[in-house]
């Protein structure tokens, strides 16, 4: 099982949660972000004094899914957050030892 | 014979027209309600001024510390008042002592009845004066706080307002309104607290230290909603403040509401298109901060000029008071919701232009400036402004360096980090 991490523009959300629900995937997570990477923030001004922005809000998705997911997982990602500009964000994938779902107590790729 | 009845009756005659003489001289004096109504309502104007500043303070500091900051001005409601019921009243405007202070003949009201008192204002019961006065004493001190936000000790802050009020406000009330005040002898003009109010309070602002991480940490405002619905507020009550200044429901107190409109709307142009030319954009903090620059820089001239001088007015304080804020980064002080330059800086240029623009036209019972051919009015302005802020300065410094030494005026490092809110209340503004 994989762990993917997906930041990307807040107002992207919904597209990639349908398209990642018309693959199958059947749960996530998110949580709101700021972040940066190469995309500049910008600058604010109060009465005279200036605020750089660096940080911009971001969304994280965090799911779980099967080995044998992950390519396609990945692909709908790419394609559903992706507007060409700077700031859409990056996919991290990183191993899972177990999942468990608390109501049932099923343990590994049932309870995904 | 025959004369000794026409003597009487001439001795009558001159008896009776004596009396007559006599009452027709002096009437007692006759409550008028249409007075008595406006001055009351301009009281409640003002008393909303109090919450409208905590607002407009509070949307500008940071979520840690939006109560801490409310509650600063809020609390001056309970505070100054009691000051002011209890002896306040009486050193501002009760019976003068050394063109300086007034006595205590009136400490606890006693002896301010719901009769008029004519020295001040002859047409509204007494109380109703005071009660507006109270207000003024209120919303003064509160301003100041917004020098040392965020970081100002709530318990030496109680302690503050009762000092600064007995030390700093009372007694400039009583030099600039009160019967025997210095200031008003000489012919100062100063309608509605100019000099009492706005210098007082941005002159005290220059003492307590800046915030942890200034300079370097980003500390924007953190929601200007509440600013701008702050500003709302005390631009609607100021309308009390000026207007409720003329004691009097008629044409002065008309000629006053006019010409702080007109302030307002002018300087928050002026600042507005100010800060477009420098910094490229008009921002809503920025109107909002130059319309309550035109009103305080209005205030001490609202019941002197008229119309087109209050334009003018108006226009130079939004660009006035923008400059003034700009070079706090400059001399590096951390005044932090702009007390000097807005209060400070414009009601300076306010008062002098008192000694520009006022004029017996408008107001009778005030003084001709320089461009109505009399230019000593000027000097006069100036020299009032320059003993409010030297006195205010050096008793506000000596108030604050007491309460250093004795109760300390910051809080914390710790309790500065964690915000005023959680550390000096145990609340928190938000919980999302």
């Amino acid at each position: 099982m994989k762990k993917i991490e997906a930041i990307i523009k807040p107002f992207k959300v919904e597209d990639v949660k349908h398209a990642l629900t018309k693959i199958g995937v059947q749960g996530m997570t998110i949580t709101e972000v700021k972040g940066f990477g190469r995309q500049k923030g910008h600058t604010e001004v109060y009465r005279g004094a200036e605020y750089k922005i660096d940080f911009l809000p971001k969304v994280k998705i965090e799911l779980i899914t099967t080995d044998n997911m992950v390519p396609q997982v990945i692909e709908t990602i790419e394609r559903s957050a992706k507007t060409g500009k700077i700031g859409d964000g990056k996919i991290f994938i990183s191993p899972v030892e177990e999942v468990i779902r608390i109501r049932t107590g099923e343990h590994g790729k049932d309870a995904i | 014979m025959k004369k000794i009845p026409v003597l009487s009756l001439l001795i009558s005659l001159f008896l009776a027209g004596a009396a007559f003489a006599q009452t027709a001289a002096s009437p007692p004096p006759k409550v008028d309600s249409g007075d008595t109504s406006w001055l009351l309502i301009s009281a409640a104007l003002v008393m909303l001024m109090t919450p409208g500043l905590a607002l407009f303070y509070g949307g500008m500091v940071r979520t840690k510390n939006v109560l801490g900051t409310i509650m600063y001005s809020f609390i001056a409601l309970g505070v100054i008042t009691v000051q002011w019921i209890l002896y306040g009243y009486s050193l501002a405007f009760g019976p003068d002592i050394g063109h300086v202070i007034g006595n205590l003949k009136w400490a606890g009201l006693s002896g301010v009845g719901l009769d008029p008192f004519p020295g001040y204002a002859a047409t509204v019961p007494h109380q109703a004066f005071m009660i507006f006065q109270m207000m003024f004493a209120v919303i003064t001190p509160a301003l100041i706080t917004g020098a040392f936000a965020e970081r100002f000790k709530f318990k030496t802050y109680l302690v503050f307002l009762i000092l600064w009020a007995t030390f700093v406000y009372d007694p400039l009330a009583h030099w600039v309104w009160g019967i025997g005040g210095w200031i008003r002898d000489l012919g100062g003009l100063d309608f509605a607290g100019g000099l009492v109010v706005h210098i007082s309070a941005g002159v005290a602002a220059l003492v307590v230290g800046k915030r942890k991480g200034y300079g370097d940490e980003l500390m924007p405002p953190h929601n200007l909603t509440m600013t701008l619905l702050g500003a709302g507020i005390l631009w609607f009550g100021w309308f009390g403040f000026n207007g409720g200044s003329a004691v009097a429901s008629g044409a002065l107190a008309t000629s006053a509401f006019v010409v702080t409109q007109i302030s307002a709307a002018t300087a928050a142009l002026s600042w507005m298109i100010a800060e477009w030319a420098y910094k490229g954009n008009p921002t809503v903090l920025g109107a909002a901060s130059g319309a309550v620059a035109g009103l305080a820089t209005i205030t001490p001239a609202s019941g002197f000029v008229g119309p087109l001088a209050a334009i003018i007015i108006g226009l130079v304080a939004g660009a006035l008071c923008y400059y003034a804020i700009n070079l706090k980064n400059k001399f590096g002080y951390d005044d932090s919701l702009d007390v000097v330059g807005v209060h400070g800086v414009g009601s300076t240029w306010g008062v002098l232009a008192t000694g520009l623009f006022a004029s017996k036209a408008i107001n009778a019972a005030g003084n001709n400036g320089l461009f109505f051919g009399n230019p000593s009015l000027l000097g006069i302005q100036a020299l009032s402004i320059l003993s409010v802020w030297i006195y205010s300065f050096a008793m506000t410094f000596i108030i604050l360096k007491v309460l250093d030494w004795t109760m300390g005026l910051r809080v914390s490092e710790d309790q500065e980090i964690s915000g005023l809110d959680i550390s000096q209340h145990g609340e928190a503004g938000y919980s999302f």
